[in-house]
């Protein structure tokens, strides 16, 4: 198998007493979806503030094509093609849904000091933002303001604003939370057609979804990895089923 | 051609009316309108900051009290400085002193960012307070207008009243037209974008505090720019001129008008002095002399503004024409 592009080791992440994360070593391999589950508080998205650089860890590493990127900061992990969703949508609200785009588009730009020609003079930076409204089947809403769409549509803007950036590499928290049933579908769809050129890390509670989805699967209970390994195994461990699935079942 | 916007035709008639005031307004109020634009410059800088990068700054006078300074420290005592030398040379030390008071303060956020901000300017104010070299608590005369001349030719005079409101009416457009170039360039929308989630633009990849340093060098050079003007205008410079009093008085014009629209800050600076003046000619009614009481008055009315214009007084325009017709597509996007 070749190497993994993003990979962690014994990463950990200490709020005081608390460990979110807790010793968690995992591997992300182009065209392949590694999903992790796991109930509320488990540490899914403290691990995943940790891979964007959002959060500094306390201790471990994180290689990115082989180097360790643990000290870096987010805007430095996102140029080096870390793409990352948010959980709870982090969008500019009062920008149009293009211009969201348009900004994030314009961010692989070399440098923005560029202080004379129009932003919109710029047809690259226009197409990658059109493409990336596209792909998630924006493209009808482009000129409204962001604050006026559905929750839903505004997920999709924010995984529309990650791939306008180009990453190779997607980090994805919870990107179906709030859709409707259609726009899941379509999501889903985009998922498994960005799989291809893409190492993906998705954190997801749709589990028809991540079973749908995963090549790779990671159950986190309390900060730690309790089991890791493909779907099946994963349906079948009796530790996995106590511990999460069954509640998940009965409860949802 | 397009059709003009209202708010265009407005700005374009108030121009006109600017251009023409010389024409029939006597010296006073042409120096009044002077003045009053100069300040419209160094409200405009802070409008930079404050409005669309989210930098609330209450040490701008610094960068605006200091470029006075240069001015008088450039002119031989008795002589006039040249203009072409010392404009710029005042310019570039208060984008020296901004680089370098924006390299530590940035650092910061929010309500230490002001606090921050307000305890450099302080520093610069007690540099010139306290020592000797600038004049002390006391300040400096600039006896002389700076001299606008190239190998010997005179393009206009500084002296004149009536050429120093065109020069300053020239550099009002051109700084206008300037930052509305720069708002909708590259930088200007990553600014812009700093102010609204400035989080979101790092995991986006944009080193923000490069485009937020290069911003507020850029408001400290402006902010020269019109403090060069206002020290050489008044003829004399005084550690008030860079006092904590002078920044909150910009910001309070700024904020009046309404932050984040270059017009708003225009139009704020123009608001507060005219009415300010308006104020101190109030009657005296019976015992009371209400002019002696201008600044409960002014109080007042920043209040009410601030409490039912929450956009400043460009905010009653909008209100207007809102009335008028359906809302029109947000204006950041």
């Amino acid at each position: 198998m070749a190497e993994a592009v993003l990979r962690t080791e014994r990463l950990s992440k200490h709020f005081g007493g608390l460990a979110a994360v807790n010793d968690v070593s995992l591997e992300f391999y182009t065209d392949q979806i590694h999903a992790v589950i796991g109930p509320n508080g488990a540490g899914k998205t403290t691990l995943t503030s940790l891979l964007s650089g959002d959060l500094p860890p306390t201790y471990g590493h994180i290689y990115l094509d082989g180097e360790d990127v643990a000290a870096l900061s987010a805007d430095r992990i996102s140029q080096r093609g870390v793409g990352r969703s948010y959980q709870k949508t982090n969008i500019f609200l009062p920008f149009s849904v293009f211009e969201n785009c348009r900004i994030a588009a314009q961010s692989r730009r070399k440098s923005s000091m560029r202080f004379v020609r129009p932003a919109l003079a710029y047809r690259e930076v226009v197409r990658e933002a059109e493409r990336a409204l596209a792909e998630v089947g924006l493209e009808h809403r482009a000129h409204e303001t962001a604050a006026s769409l559905s929750h839903g549509e505004q997920r999709q803007l924010e995984i529309a604003m990650t791939l306008a950036t180009r990453p190779r590499i997607l980090l994805l928290d919870e990107p179906l939370a709030g859709m409707g049933g259609e726009e899941s579908a379509r999501m889903v769809e985009l998922l498994r057609k960005l799989k291809q050129a893409h190492a993906m890390l998705l954190v997801e509670h749709d589990m028809d979804a991540v079973f749908a989805l995963a090549d790779r699967l990671t159950v986190m209970v309390d900060g730690r990895v309790l089991e890791s390994g493909p779907p099946e195994l994963i349906r079948a461990s009796s530790a996995v089923q106590e511990a999460y699935l069954g509640t998940e079942e009965s409860g949802q | 051609m397009r059709r003009l916007r209202p708010g265009t035709i407005v700005l374009l008639a108030c121009l006109l009316v600017l251009a023409l005031l010389p024409a029939f307004a006597e010296k006073y109020y042409v120096q009044l309108f002077t003045k009053i634009m100069i300040m419209a410059i160094f409200a405009m800088s802070l409008d930079l900051l404050v409005g669309f990068t989210g930098l609330v700054s209450l040490g701008h006078a610094a960068f605006f009290g200091l470029a006075g300074y240069v001015l008088a420290f450039a002119a031989p005592q008795y002589e006039a400085a040249n203009l072409w030398l010392s404009l710029p040379l005042a310019m570039a030390c208060s984008g020296l002193l901004a680089l370098l008071i924006g390299a530590l303060v940035l650092r910061t956020s929010g309500i230490y960012f002001i606090m921050v901000t307000l305890a450099f300017a302080q520093m610069v104010f007690f540099l010139f307070h306290d020592t000797e070299f600038g004049g002390g608590a006391d300040g400096i005369y600039v006896y002389a207008k700076p001299v606008a001349a190239i190998a010997g030719w005179e393009p206009f005079t500084l002296e004149n009243h009536v050429h120093f409101y065109f020069v300053v009416l020239v550099l009002l457009v051109l700084v206008y037209a300037a930052l509305r170039m720069l708002l909708a360039s590259l930088f200007g929308r990553v600014i812009v974008g700093i102010r609204v989630n400035e989080q979101r633009m790092k995991s986006l990849g944009y080193r923000t505090f490069r485009y937020k340093l290069v911003c507020f060098v850029l408001a400290g050079v402006l902010a020269g720019m019109a403090g060069y003007f206002a020290a050489a205008q008044f003829g004399f410079v005084s550690p008030e001129t860079l006092g904590w009093h002078q920044s909150g008085s910009v910001l309070m014009m700024v904020i009046l008008g309404g932050m984040g629209t270059l017009t708003g800050a225009v139009l704020g600076a123009f608001a507060m002095i005219l009415l300010e003046l308006g104020l101190q000619d109030l009657p005296r009614i019976g015992g009371l002399d209400l002019a002696k009481h201008w600044q409960l008055f002014m109080g007042g009315f920043i209040v009410l503004a601030v409490l039912l214009l929450p956009h400043g007084l460009l905010g009653l325009g909008q209100l207007a024409s809102k009335l008028r017709r359906k809302p029109v597509e947000a204006r950041d996007g």
